[in-house]
This record gives structure tokens, C-alpha cells and sequence, in this order.
């Protein structure tokens, strides 16, 4: 089966209450049978953040295909293309790094570690001299194991006692966090993928989950193409796949002007009050700030709706009768929310609608927020990005005694004086030089962060001395002063957690090439070589396994929501991955979050006091003790204002980013596994038929697309955005292009408030044809990027994979008809 | 009734804070949030002056130059910013200091609403210090956050 072509694979509806039925899908290498594998070793996909179980395939020490797992939860034996045939070919790329590169006279010239560590050390010694903690900045990655991301979080805040700690998770996952915080009093999913099987509504806001989670999607397919299913309402400026099954389940397709969610938000929130589909003995009970909401939302008629969106106002009372008088509700949210204009407060809107209607903790009543990547999910947990570890509030001084109890440092050394450093202050803190040592491992922001100029300019000047650990010689590595190989997945083993909460293990399959070595050696070497001491004297880090590391964790994790304690690498080994908390109160994990309607909100157990959602200025302990939460949840709201970028005359189209099926994150792997690739080799940008015509561009034209930051030159497709808006695949890097492909080139650096999250969606461009192209552009026919024109030959050219219906199994968690 | 002087001094302040935001937002461009936040909050505070007016047509306002007691300290606002970290740390704090001089103008405005009960009055104080005390939290959380890397490691 080729699923470059069929990228959802073959249907298998069921009735409402059922369980999914399980199917095994696997691709092998060209040439590799069956017979031919030597073992299967247990793992989990790492190519979006659905987190689907699977087995590598090894035959002579190489890994050469992948299977799903029938008996994980979160599959159910399935995988999507990118999992498919993108896991295992970038392995045995020939440019691979192998051995570490330092920078001599202006080039990089291998050398081997003890050269390249020395080095490492030096600078950092040398500044925690002269300069103090405060000289050092770590960024990651929503793609390392947690046994990594809990050590640099150990080495960076018990160690060095830096708060510049961030994740590239900022760019992709940070909303979700913030939002759970600012509603729920902690991060933490409420929801599970059990409860498609069980809604009569889903919701997706910004969320194009037929490309970005499409194992998920194949779930939701299994249920619409059923006899009995559910309604499907999305918001999207452009025609997705899920904006066609709106239509036909007979729900809704909101298309707002980019920049407007939270007005739309508003007005489906304003429209529950008016038509009395509010719970209010069940909000009296369970939540604070009714009142104020009812306050803020009131502006927000539906005709005041279709002013600022430019959205039917009829579509919208349409919308809100589906969310108000639906038995059961799942909401899903991604990047169209995260990346764009008021993040946070549009992000927690989703949680207002389900909070006023007590559509939470209930099977098929869930929020899913989702992650951007595989393991973006701990990072937030273990403390390497913007938190501390076991979702620990900064602001709480019995959180920190905790953690420096743990670690046997003094409270000080840890850095909680304000709120951890994000990304963007991160880069801003090198630029004017008072970070002077920056860690970047698994990640691109040469080519993922906003206004990419900047960034190269930052990366690349000498006031700041920057290490990258990666698998590849990427854009940003090209820029280091020193570049550490690493091991990737299946090179290494360690465990990591997905959207829902479902913990995996991924166990080594095969050695990394060369020289390269895990990312949890590369950290535990540098501690060792800082000799980074306890408050007795001993090393600071006492693990040097992965398993030592994760129990570590294990204990950081203890009574807090993110419970690990009742987990060992042992117990995921078994059938399934399984979902956090597990403890002795629920020792085969939980499911589904908040059943009792009791929220971490207690002022002395939550994550967060709060912040205001307009401005976000952080609440205080006093206000927030004076408001008693104890387990209420949080319905917070604000006011639409307009984006920080309008068109104008010079600039008069908005432009957008997103993602395409075939490619992940700045395509490392993706673009090295010749199905993928070939699908989609190279960017371009999609623009409405109707400003196409306008502008005299025809489908494959060479075209400049220009913004007050920069420009990029690729092929138009003209396709499925809506009018006024253009959008571009953000995956594109620019090694050597002039000039450049890049979609950052054009976008702006400005950030929500509260989450911190680049706005990737806000920026004004203008569009001017170049000459005529000599085929269709680069773009899939497949999914969003469809074109308007039915002649475009379709994408296809997949290598051959199998689909094979096996019996499904029970599941733990995963009742069906209760 | 002196309340006159009050409304003079809660219409400049005002004026100046929101004028002060604008000034610091522009002057220090190259920290989005500080421009754009600065821009948010100076419109909270034109808004609480907008909305002034009407009161201010029934009960006048008087400069203090025309009272008894000479004005003795003097909220003249930012007209420009400083440089770089520490620069901004300080202009925050600038904006701070106004942003209490107004928020206490509001309370004692907010009293005399109640003697007067005055509901219009009470409202626009009531309202104006809640977005006050938003406009306060947002310059603490924003020093807080800059301090240490302004005061320990920048140059």
C-alpha cells in the first residue's frame, strides 16, 4: 500500500462506545522481508507527538523498517507516513556526523571528544568566573528523552543555577502548557484519545490533525465514516481535510481572518450564556470568575463576531448550538491557536466553553491539547524548558525546599526569583551579550525560530560561544563553535511521554555511527568534567543509565500531579504504553484526568498562581490565597484586540505558516527518506484562487513573497486559504539558498504574553509574481495544500507498506461500552 | 467642594502615564513584549481619561497651580528612555512610580465618589484602579523578570 497516496490507510468504522479495532501497518526497507528481520525492539514513534507504539526492525545491526504495536492504547497497531518511512532512513545517511567539530580559523574541523569537551568546559568555567550563572543558556528540544531532559535540568538548575533553560517546545507546545496552568492550576492533559470513541461533538480549533496527528485522524475517520457519527466543527482558515468532514457530518467550518481567535472564542462563549446552555450548579460548584467572564465575553454578539472574523454570524450560532446542546464534547487545539495572536487566552476560551458546560473528566468529554512534538510533553515535566520539575512552582519557596531537599543544594542556587527565561529572551539575553555560552542540542532555530535573520546573526556573530548537538550538520550547527554528534532514536534508549500522557519506552536497537553518543552521555560527560558537587560534596548526578536516570525522575515526580512513582522501565516493557499518573492509587496509570472534578488549584500545590491573560502579569500568592481556588477551576477571559501586524497598503495580505503531512519540524529525518521527500521536496506558498487572479498568478508561477523582515522566492499554489491570507510550510531551511525558501524569513518577533509562544501566524506580506513556472509547485495534492485546479497530478510514489487487520485486544483504560 | 483639584490630577496623570508608556514602548522597540505590552497599557489609561470628560464637565477641574498649597512633587513623565538593560529596568520603574500616583489618585477620587454618591464617579474609580493595579502588576512582573540579568551579568 502506498500511504504517500492514502495517508489515513484503509477504514475500519465502528459504532459509537466501541473499541477501536486494531490494524498493523509496517513498511521495511526495499528489499528486507519478514523472514529477513533479525528482532523487533520495543519503541515508539518520534515523528509528530501522537506517540504511537511500534517495533524497530534490525537486520545486521541497521534499522530497517518499523511496525505498530496492536496491543499499545495509543495505535492500536497503526502508523501514519511519516512514522512509516520516515523512522529508520536518516540513520544510515552517509552525512551523518561521526566525530565532533570545532571551530579553527573560522571553519570546523573534526577532532575528537576530549578536544571538543576540553573546549566546552574552558569557555564555561572560564564565564561562571568572570560572569556568574546568569552567562549560560541552554535550549532543547521537544525530541530528547526525558532521562536527558531531566539531567541538563538537574545540571542547569542545581548545578550551574542558570533560569536561561528553554525548549524549542516554546515554539510548538508552550499554549498548551500555559493554558492548563492558567484554568486547571497545573499543566497536564485532561483528556484521553479514548474520548473520540465516545463524543458526539469534536471540536478542533486551529488543529489540522488529518496532517499533523494522522493516526488520530484514521481514529476520528473510524467514527465519522461509522453509522453513528459524530459531529465535527473545525477553525481553519483554510480548507482542510477536517474543514471537508466538517461539512460532511453536518457540523460547521469557521474560517476567521488570522488574527481573530479570541473574538470568535468570545463569541461562541457569549452564545452558551444567552441561550442558556450553561451548568450553573456544576459551575457554582466547581469553578471562580463566571461572573467576570459573562463581563468580557458580553460585547461579543454573533454580527459583532462576523464584523471582526469575517465569519457568517449564522455559522457561528450554529457552532455554539453544537457545543451547547452536544451530550459529550472532545476539543483538540494546536498550532492555529498556539501561533497565533492571544495564544493563551484563546487556548483557555477552550477550556471556559468546557468548564461552563461541566463537559470534563467524563468519557468523550475531553480537552487535548495538543503537543507539536514527540516528546515536547517532558520537557514540561522534568524542568529543561521554562518550569521546574514535577510541574513545581517557581513562585512557592516549599516547591524549591522540596527540590533543593532532593538534590542536597542550597535553596538558592536554584533560580526562582522570577519565571524562568523563555526562548526569545534567551536569544535576546546572547544578542546584547549577557548570555555567553549557549547549548543548543536537537534542535533548528536557524531555521524554526521567527525573523530567521536575527537569529543567524545572533548564532553566528562572537559574542556568544555556542555548542550544538545534533545528528546532522543542520543550518544552526553550520553557525557553532563547537558541534557535539549525537545518537538518535533507536541509537539510544530512554522513554518519553505523548499528548495524552501515555509514557513509552524506546529501547536501543542498534550502536550510533562513528563516534556520536547519546545526548544523556554528552550531558552526564560534561557534568563530570565541571564536577558539579552536592552540599555534602558528592556528585550532583549519580546516575550514568538511562534507567538510573529515569528513577531519578521518579522521585522528583513523587505527589505531584505528574505521578511516575509507579513506573519502571520494567512495567514498559508490558503491552502498551501507559498514561501518568500511575501511583499506588491508580498502579495501571489514568486515563482521563479531573473525574472528580477537583482541580490542582490549592494555592500551596499548584504549578502557577496565574497570570493576566492581557498582559501577563503574574498573579501573586496573596491574591491568589485570597481567592480560595482549593480544586476550583479558573474561567479567565480577555478582550479581542487586533494583531500586532495589520495589512496595509504596502503589505495588504496576512501571512501564515503551518505544516505539511510529509515533513517533520525542520525535516532532519524526513527529508532523508526518499517517500517523504519526494512528496514534498521543497517549499512554496499557497494563496486563494481569488487573490491569485487578482495578482496574475497561475498555479507553479515563480513568485516573491515579501514582509518588512525579509523575503522568500518560491512556487504559488493556488489552493484551499481563504481569501486575504497566505500560508507557508514553516520546514523549509535555506543552507546555502539566495535567495532563501525559508517561511521565517517573513515572520515577526513577538510572543504571547503568557506562554511566551513566538506569534508565527501574525505578519503582513505582499505577494508579486516573478515568471510563469514550468509545472505545478512542490506542494501535495494529498491534504490542505490541495489544489484549486483539478488538473495537478496527484502526489503519490509511496514505497510499498502493509496494512493487516489483526484481533483487537483489550486494552487497559480503554473500556468501550461502559 | 475641592474635588475639582482631584479630577485635574487623576486627567494629568493619566495623560502622562499613558503618554509614558508610549515613550518607553517606542524607546525600547527592540524588547517586543515591553512595545507592544506598553502600547496595550498606555491605551487602558487614555481610555480612563476619555471617560473622564463627562465627569469633568459637572464638576470642572482645577490645575493646581490656581490652589492654596503649591504642588511640591512633580510627575513630569518619561519624555525619552534610556539605554540598554538597565536603562529599561529603570524606565519601568519610572512608569511604576507615575502608575501609584495615579492609582492612589483614583482612591482618593474613588472616596469622594462615595461621599458625593456619585454611581457614574464611583465606577469610572473603582474601574480605572482595577487597571491601574493591571498596568502595576505588568511593570513588577516585567522588573522582576529583567533585574538579576540587568543588574548582575549585562555590561
Amino acid at each position: 500500500m502506498d500511504r504517500i497516496a492514502d495517508i489515513w490507510g484503509p477504514r475500519t468504522p465502528h459504532p459509537r462506545g466501541t473499541v477501536w479495532p486494531a490494524r498493523v501497518d509496517q513498511y521495511l526497507a526495499d528489499g528486507i522481508t519478514e523472514s529477513d528481520v533479525d528482532r523487533w525492539v520495543l519503541s515508539a514513534c518520534l515523528l509528530c507527538s501522537n506517540g504511537c507504539g511500534c517495533d524497530i526492525a534490525v537486520k545486521d545491526g541497521r534499522m530497517v523498517g518499523v511496525r505498530g504495536r496492536a496491543t499499545d492504547v495509543v495505535n492500536h497497531g497503526r502508523l501514519g507516513p511519516k512514522g512509516l518511512y520516515g523512522s529508520t532512513a536518516w540513520a544510515h545517511s552517509p552525512d551523518r556526523l561521526t566525530r565532533p567539530l570545532v571551530r579553527e580559523n573560522g571553519e570546523l574541523v573534526e577532532t575528537d571528544w576530549d578536544t571538543a569537551m576540553a573546549r566546552v568546559t574552558e569557555v564555561s568555567r572560564r564565564l561562571l568566573d568572570e560572569k556568574g550563572p546568569l552567562s549560560h543558556g541552554f535550549y532543547t528540544s521537544g525530541q530528547l528523552f526525558l532521562e536527558e531532559y531531566y539531567t541538563l535540568a538537574v545540571i542547569g538548575k542545581a548545578g550551574i543555577g542558570t533560569p536561561h533553560m528553554d525548549g524549542n517546545t516554546r515554539l510548538c507546545t508552550a499554549t498548551a502548557a500555559a493554558s492548563f496552568k492558567e484554568s486547571f492550576g497545573a499543566d497536564g492533559q485532561p483528556g484521553s484519545y479514548t474520548d473520540i470513541e465516545h463524543c458526539d461533538a469534536i471540536f478542533l480549533y486551529g488543529h489540522n490533525m488529518a496532517e499533523t496527528q494522522t493516526v488520530l485522524w484514521s481514529r476520528i475517520l473510524d467514527r465519522t465514516r461509522a453509522a453513528d457519527p459524530p459531529v465535527i466543527v473545525c477553525v481553519d482558515p483554510r480548507r482542510t481535510p477536517v474543514a471537508a468532514e466538517a461539512e460532511r457530518t453536518g457540523g460547521v467550518h469557521l474560517a476567521p481572518r488570522v488574527g481573530t481567535n479570541l473574538a470568535l472564542m468570545n463569541g461562541l462563549t457569549r452564545e452558551l450564556f444567552a441561550n442558556g446552555w450553561v451548568d450553573e450548579e456544576w459551575v457554582a460548584r466547581h469553578t471562580l470568575g463566571v461572573d467576570d467572564l459573562r463581563a468580557v465575553v458580553e460585547p461579543y454578539t454573533p454580527d459583532e463576531v462576523a464584523r471582526i472574523c469575517g465569519v457568517d454570524a449564522d455559522d457561528l450560532r450554529r457552532a455554539a448550538r453544537i457545543f451547547g446542546t452536544s451530550g459529550a464534547v472532545l476539543s483538540t487545539v494546536l498550532q492555529g491557536f498556539y501561533q497565533s495572536h492571544q495564544a493563551t487566552a484563546s487556548a483557555v476560551a477552550v477550556h471556559n466553553l468546557h468548564l461552563l458546560r461541566g463537559l470534563i473528566g467524563r468519557p468523550g468529554s475531553g480537552i487535548l491539547q495538543m503537543n507539536g512534538q514527540p516528546t515536547a510533553q517532558n520537557n514540561r515535566e522534568t524542568g529543561a524548558d521554562g518550569d521546574l520539575p514535577g510541574f513545581r512552582n517557581w513562585d512557592n519557596e516549599t516547591h524549591i525546599r522540596e527540590l533543593a531537599g532532593l538534590w542536597n543544594v542550597d535553596p538558592l542556587t536554584i533560580p526562582h526569583w522570577a519565571p524562568p527565561t523563555h526562548a526569545m529572551q534567551i536569544m535576546s539575553y546572547a544578542e546584547e551579550g549577557s548570555i555567553g555560552f549557549l547549548w543548543i542540542s536537537a534542535t533548528n532555530p536557524a531555521v524554526s525560530m521567527p525573523e530567521s535573520a536575527r537569529i543567524r546573526r545572533i548564532l553566528s556573530g562572537d559574542r556568544c560561544f555556542v555548542v550544538v548537538q545534533d545528528l546532522f550538520l543542520t543550518e544552526t550547527a553550520r553557525l557553532a563553535d563547537v558541534v557535539l554528534p549525537a545518537a538518535g532514536w533507536g541509537e539510544k534508549t530512554g522513554t518519553f511521554t505523548n499528548v495524552n500522557r501515555t509514557v513509552h519506552l524506546s529501547e536501543q536497537a542498534v550502536e550510533p555511527p562513528g563516534e556520536a553518543r547519546s545526548d544523556l552521555d554528552i550531558f552526564l560527560a560534561y557534568a563530570r568534567a565541571m564536577d558539579f558537587r552536592d552540599a555534602a560534596g558528592e556528585p550532583l548526578i549519580r546516575w550514568r543509565t538511562a534507567e538510573e536516570a529515569f528513577e531519578a525522575w521518579r522521585e522528583a515526580s513523587r505527589g505531584r500531579p505528574v505521578d511516575y512513582t509507579g513506573l519502571s522501565y520494567a512495567k514498559l516493557r508490558g503491552p502498551t504504553g501507559i498514561p501518568w499518573p500511575v501511583n499506588e492509587d491508580a498502579p495501571e496509570g489514568t486515563d482521563r484526568l479531573y473525574t472528580d472534578a477537583v482541580f490542582p488549584t490549592a494555592t500551596d500545590y499548584c504549578e502557577t498562581y496565574g497570570h493576566d491573560l492581557l498582559t501577563g502579569a503574574s498573579v501573586t500568592e496573596q491574591e491568589h490565597r485570597a481567592l480560595r481556588p482549593d480544586g476550583r477551576a479558573f474561567l479567565k477571559g480577555a478582550a479581542w484586540t487586533p494583531p500586532h501586524e495589520e495589512t496595509s497598503d504596502e503589505y495588504p495580505l496576512l501571512y501564515t505558516t503551518g505544516r505539511t503531512v510529509y515533513q517533520f519540524h525542520t525535516r532532519t529525518k524526513t527529508s532523508r527518506s526518499r517517500s517523504l521527500n519526494d512528496a514534498a521536496p521543497e517549499s512554496w506558498v499557497e494563496l486563494s484562487p481569488a487573490d491569485a487572479a487578482g495578482l496574475g498568478i497561475a498555479e507553479g508561477d515563480l513568485v516573491r513573497v515579501e514582509s518588512p523582515r525579509g523575503s522568500i522566492e518560491v512556487k504559488a499554489r493556488v489552493g484551499q486559504v481563504m481569501p486575504g491570507a497566505v500560508f507557508a510550510p514553516f520546514h523549509y531551511g535555506s543552507a546555502g539558498d539566495d535567495p532563501p525558501g525559508q517561511a521565517n524569513e517573513l515572520t515577526m518577533t513577538v510572543w504571547d504574553p503568557v506562554s511566551k509562544q513566538p506569534y508565527f501566524k501574525t505578519a503582513a506580506c505582499r505577494v508579486t509574481k516573478l515568471r510563469d513556472g514550468d509545472g505545478p509547485a512542490p506542494a501535495p495534492t494529498t491534504a490542505g495544500s490541495a489544489p484549486a485546479d483539478a488538473g495537478v497530478p496527484p502526489t503519490e510514489g509511496g514505497a510499498a507498506t502493509t496494512s493487516r487487520s489483526v484481533p483487537t485486544p483489550a486494552y487497559p483504560n480503554d473500556p468501550g461500552v461502559s | 467642594m475641592q474635588l475639582a483639584i482631584y479630577l485635574a490630577l487623576a486627567h494629568r496623570a493619566e495623560q502622562t502615564l499613558a503618554d509614558s508608556f508610549r515613550v518607553v514602548g517606542e524607546g525600547h522597540a527592540q524588547q517586543p513584549d515591553v512595545l507592544f505590552t506598553c502600547r496595550t497599557l498606555a491605551g487602558m489609561s487614555d481610555d480612563h481619561v476619555r471617560r473622564l470628560a463627562p465627569i469633568v464637565r459637572r464638576y470642572g477641574e482645577r490645575d493646581d497651580a490656581d490652589a492654596d498649597e503649591p504642588e511640591r512633587l512633580h510627575a513630569a513623565g518619561l519624555a525619552e528612555v534610556r539605554s540598554g538593560p538597565v536603562g529599561l529596568l529603570r524606565d519601568l520603574q519610572d512608569l511604576h512610580v507615575l502608575g501609584t500616583l495615579v492609582q492612589t489618585t483614583w482612591t482618593v477620587v474613588a472616596q469622594a465618589a462615595q461621599g458625593l454618591r456619585d454611581r457614574d464617579l464611583l465606577e469610572l474609580a473603582q474601574h480605572a484602579n482595577g487597571e491601574t493595579s493591571r498596568q502595576l502588576s505588568w511593570l513588577n512582573t516585567r522588573m522582576k523578570q529583567a533585574a538579576p540579568q540587568a543588574l548582575v551579568v549585562a555590561e
